[in-house]
């Protein structure tokens, strides 16, 4: 039996708008693995983003509990999650959010002058490809190649888990699939435990495990026996 | 260096057009304070370094003739620490070459050579020998005026007697750092002049062996000043005692305690205008940056940055500007007091001029700079700290623009489009639209009190020259003289009209307050020196009281009709109770007025004057000042149209800097708010303007409301900048009445239109400038980027 990483227990979260309240998770009970790659898939509004967020730290929960190892996170303060954040967490977005003003080796530093025991800026632009664009800003790069930027920012703490929210959805099939094995090379050779949100049903075949979500709710859980290679993914 | 650090400086780096409009205000904020605050202390360091090193006295006083051996008396006053007697007279000069009819004070120097208080420092050559009656020093100031060299030779009427002098010195003394003859409105250096001589010389002259008329006290720091005042007084009362006084009535000393008030006026009322503006455009600057880095506070946050330092990253951002402001202010602070410092040591006769850098002003004015953009920032970099990771990563929910009355109203005014948005974005953001308007309104404030100042000094010279002295020219006689005897002043040559004047020195009382003051007495009917009031009505001292200025009136708290205490100092001392019966607006002096035979009855006398005023048949002037010159009576001399002309041209050439300041200042908030307010509104509507221009609206119709926005804040602020500026100048006025001069709240209409043509015209620059990047608009780049 693998180390549980992450644990929840009836996890809700309640959006308040003054007028009408969404219910965006109802009831999550779920658990990650340690060096799983699990995919969580579903569509717009199932709930998926918010656990994620609550998964990493950014957002409370309305009601329920949730467990980073023996870390109860819905028991952390503000300073707490970001303690939690800065020691063991790494971030892949969609829109990249890269610092425009900072090259690519620069943005990486944003989280190497932070963490514990980080690895070199170069190093992690390296494993992701792009140790031959250290000083090229984001304006200067294709979407693909900012993407792995944020990979290579996300990682370069050495995190124990990796937390993607659509990584590949603003990139075509080719520069999605670099971006994936990154990912995938990533989950391989340090072992990080890695959630990839997706719309990308084709994405679920190089998952361990996979996902998913309905309604604040977890529909289903799909375990994959053999995993196809990122490569061989195209949508 | 930390990549977060880089990120700053590259944030700084790409706001440097919008950074630089804040340094700039911040900066006159930063170099007014520290230029008013270090003359401030310079004034007050010198003033008092020259007084210690120079035995300046505590206090003075003067009588008819007292004789010597009261010296030793006023010596063991209770806390008097030395004493020093004098014989002080007017003098009239002759100096070669020189048309005019000169005055001074002649001040006699101790026969040991050793002068106890008020030590002259001896500029160039020695003082004169105790021995010698023929050997002169003078002020150096007059000296260079009049062209005067050591060993050259002068005339001087000394009590009738007609002598040569040879000058063998040139001083200055702390006595006279400010030097003014009788009746003049500025110094002169050129017609009056102060002259040393030794004291045997002096006495001989006047007659005055074995006694004085001028006598000043040094006191112990915990002496009593009032108590030795009225021992003072006691002393020299049988002998002609004209009542002592402190330094606060000296007239040189006080002249520079009203210069030092308006410094200190000057540091409390502009800074604080440009630390607030400063202050409001960083929180307008740093909220606009904070809005667009939403979703990097985001990032920032989940990868680990605490509140805190992203609170600090954005403070760093507005410190930045903070320093860049305060280098810039320390710059231009430092050499424009080095300036004021040079203007400082011309206008008063400073041996030196005290100015260490005060490193108090450099501190305040940078600490206040970093205070009030943590201020202005605090607020948007508190909320970048409070806002959670994950809702800062979504993008921001859309402003909520609702239906409200006023949109109903503005849908009856069947409004463009444009015209719409621009008044929904105004009412969407009433605070900053408050706060730019109020911006534009102050700089429309500056602009009224620097105005005004013109203004109201046309209307002092108008009130005091065209109405109230219309004379030609002042004798004064020291002391009075019957009033029998401006007959003979009428016959001098050139007079065609003469008139007397006397001024009778009293203390007036009411209840526990009392004024020391020169009523000022003259027969109903003249016609040149007239008392006028604010309307511009000549008011005749009536027979039966006195008249009284608004501000003696208000220091003596009394109304028309209250009851007096005069005590007339000189001849018998006598006190009297006389009725106000008038109350006087005026700008110069602590006005009081009587009847001149209602005085001379009280005083039971025959008329005296101290003055006569005169109208001169111009081509007679020479033959005029050739029969003065060897007139012992005459105390001073005054051609008011000479001094009207002086007078006007320092205020023309002190106005002219100033007002050239005020512009610059007003000029820079201008284009600090308007176009910081144009460039955050166009990087909130980038998209919207595009979306219009792809619409098919043309860059003028787009322009319209980038810059309609502008222009409408603009011209709201006009109101309240007059509103304002007519405050500024009624502070101003509080703060720099004295009383020696009231500058009168003049506010004139054109002073008001410039200064909104000035602001508006600035404004529609500013937003002009930012339309060129309108222009340079890349509509498919703006429409592609997320907001």
């Amino acid at each position: 039996m693998p180390e549980i990483v992450f644990r929840t227990q009836g996890v809700t979260k309640v959006y308040d708008t003054g007028e009408l309240k969404v219910h965006a998770l109802a009831g999550i009970d779920l658990e990650l693995f340690a060096g799983e790659l699990s995919v969580l898939l579903g569509p717009s509004g199932s709930g998926k983003s918010t656990l994620l967020n609550i998964l990493g730290g950014l957002d409370h929960a309305t009601e329920g509990r949730v467990w980073f190892r023996d870390l109860e996170l819905t028991a952390l303060g503000d300073r707490g999650l970001t303690r939690y954040r800065r020691d063991h967490v790494g971030f892949v977005f969609q829109f990249y959010n890269l610092v425009p003003s900072l090259s690519a080796r620069e943005n990486v530093q944003l989280v190497t002058d932070i963490a514990r025991d980080p690895m070199a800026a170069e190093e992690a632009l390296e494993m992701v490809g792009l140790g031959h664009r250290l000083d090229h800003f984001p304006a200067e790069m294709s979407g693909g190649e900012q993407q792995r930027v944020a990979i290579a920012r996300a990682i370069a703490k050495r995190p124990e888990v990796l937390l993607c929210d659509e990584p590949t959805g603003a990139l075509d099939s080719k520069t999605g699939v670099q971006v994936l094995e990154a990912l995938k090379a990533i989950n391989d050779t340090l072992g990080t435990t890695t959630a990839v949100i997706t719309h990308n049903a084709m994405i679920r075949k190089m998952a361990h495990r996979v996902i998913y979500f309905q309604d604040g709710r977890v529909a289903r859980v799909e375990v994959n026996e053999a995993q196809i290679a990122p490569s061989e993914i195209s949508w | 260096m930390r990549a977060l650090d880089k990120k700053l400086l590259r944030d700084f780096r790409r706001l440097w057009a919008q950074a630089i409009a804040i340094a700039l205000v911040l900066a006159c904020g930063v170099a007014i304070l520290l230029t008013t605050y270090g003359m401030y202390g310079a004034l007050e360091d010198t003033r008092a370094a020259y007084y210690q090193r120079n035995r300046f006295a505590d206090v003075f006083a003067s009588a008819n003739r007292a004789p010597q051996s009261l010296v030793a008396a006023m010596r063991d006053i209770d806390g008097v620490r030395s004493v020093a007697a004098r014989v002080d007279e007017h003098v009239i000069l002759d100096v070669p070459g020189r048309l005019e009819t000169i005055t001074g004070r002649i001040l006699s120097l101790p026969v040991n050579g050793e002068v106890m208080l008020n030590l002259p420092i001896v500029r160039q050559g020695r003082l004169p020998s105790p021995t010698r009656s023929d050997e002169v020093a003078v002020n150096e100031p007059f000296a260079r005026a009049n062209g005067l060299r050591l060993g050259d030779t002068f005339f001087a009427n000394l009590n009738g007697q007609k002598r040569e002098l040879t000058l063998t010195g040139m001083l200055l003394s702390p006595e006279f750092i400010y030097t003014i003859g009788p009746g003049a409105l500025l110094p002169d250096n050129k017609t009056f002049g102060i002259l040393w001589m030794s004291e045997r010389a002096v006495s001989a002259a006047f007659d005055m062996q074995g006694a004085f008329n001028s006598v000043s006290l040094k006191l112990d720091p915990s002496a009593s000043e009032q108590d030795v005042i009225d021992r003072v007084d006691d002393l020299l009362k049988p002998y002609g005692g004209l009542g002592a006084f402190g330094r606060d009535q000296q007239i040189s000393h006080s002249f520079i305690d009203a210069e030092i008030e308006q410094q200190r006026t000057g540091a409390m009322i502009l800074p604080p205008i440009f630390y607030g503006i400063a202050a409001f455009l960083v929180s307008m600057v740093i909220g606009r940056i904070i809005a667009l880095d939403r979703a990097e506070i985001g990032l920032l946050k989940a990868i680990g940055y605490s509140n805190a330092e992203v609170c600090l990253h954005y403070l760093l951002l507005a410190g930045l500007i903070a320093v860049a402001g305060t280098l810039l202010g320390w710059g231009v602070g430092t050499w424009l007091s080095h300036a004021v410092a040079q203007m400082y040591a011309n206008f008063f006769d400073f041996p030196y001029l005290v100015y260490r850098m005060s490193f108090n002003a450099y501190a305040i004015s940078g600490v206040l700079a970093l205070v009030s953009v943590a201020v202005g920032a605090s607020k948007s970099a508190l909320g970048a700290a409070r806002l959670p990771p994950a809702v800062a990563m979504a993008p921001p929910a859309p402003p909520r623009f609702k239906r409200t009355v006023l949109d109903r109203l503005l849908a009856l005014l069947h409004l463009s489009q444009p015209m719409m948005m621009i008044l929904r974005s105004l009412m969407r953001w009433p605070l900053r639209s408050g706060f730019t308007s109020l911006g534009l309104a102050l700089a429309v404030a500056v602009l009224i009190a620097s105005s005004f100042f013109e203004d109201a000094l046309d209307a002092m010279i108008d009130k005091t020259f065209q109405q109230t002295n219309r004379q030609d020219a002042t004798l004064f006689f020291a002391p009075d003289i019957p009033e029998t005897a401006l007959a003979a002043v009428a016959n001098l040559p050139g007079v065609l009209v003469a008139e007397g004047q006397q001024f009778q020195a009293a203390i007036l009382r009411h209840g526990h307050l009392e004024k020391d003051v020169a009523i000022e007495a003259h027969r109903p009917g003249v016609d040149l020196a007239r008392v006028v009031d604010s309307a511009g009505r000549v008011i005749t001292a009536p027979k039966d009281g006195i008249l009284l200025s608004r501000r003696l009136a208000s220091q003596l708290e009394v109304r028309v009709g209250d009851v007096i205490e005069a005590e007339f100092k000189g001849g018998r001392a006598e006190t009297h109770r006389v009725r106000v019966v008038g109350i006087v607006t005026q700008y110069v002096g602590l006005g009081a007025y009587m009847d001149l035979e209602t005085l001379n009855a009280m005083l039971r006398q025959a008329p005296r004057i101290s003055a006569a005023n005169v109208l001169l048949d111009s081509r007679q002037i020479p033959a005029l000042h050739a029969v003065l010159k060897s007139t012992p009576e005459l105390g001073g001399l005054v051609m008011t149209t000479e001094m009207r002309q002086s007078f006007q041209d320092t205020i023309s050439y002190n106005v002219t800097i100033m007002t050239t300041i005020y512009l610059v200042i007003a000029v820079l908030i201008t284009f600090g708010v308007a176009y910081n307010g144009a460039r955050i509104q166009l990087s909130e509507r980038a998209r919207e303007l595009a979306s219009l221009r792809i619409l098919g609206f043309t860059r003028g119709e787009v322009s319209f409301i980038l810059i309609g926005e502008t222009m409408i804040l603009a011209v709201l602020a006009q109101p309240l900048g007059w509103l304002l500026g007519s405050g500024i100048a009624a502070a101003l006025v509080r703060g720099s009445s004295s009383d020696l001069y009231a500058i009168p709240l003049v506010l004139e209409p054109s002073g008001f239109a410039r200064a909104s043509l000035i602001v508006l015209a600035a404004s529609l620059l500013s937003s002009l400038i930012v339309r060129r990047r309108l222009d340079q608009l890349d509509l498919v780049q703006v429409m592609k980027t997320r907001e």
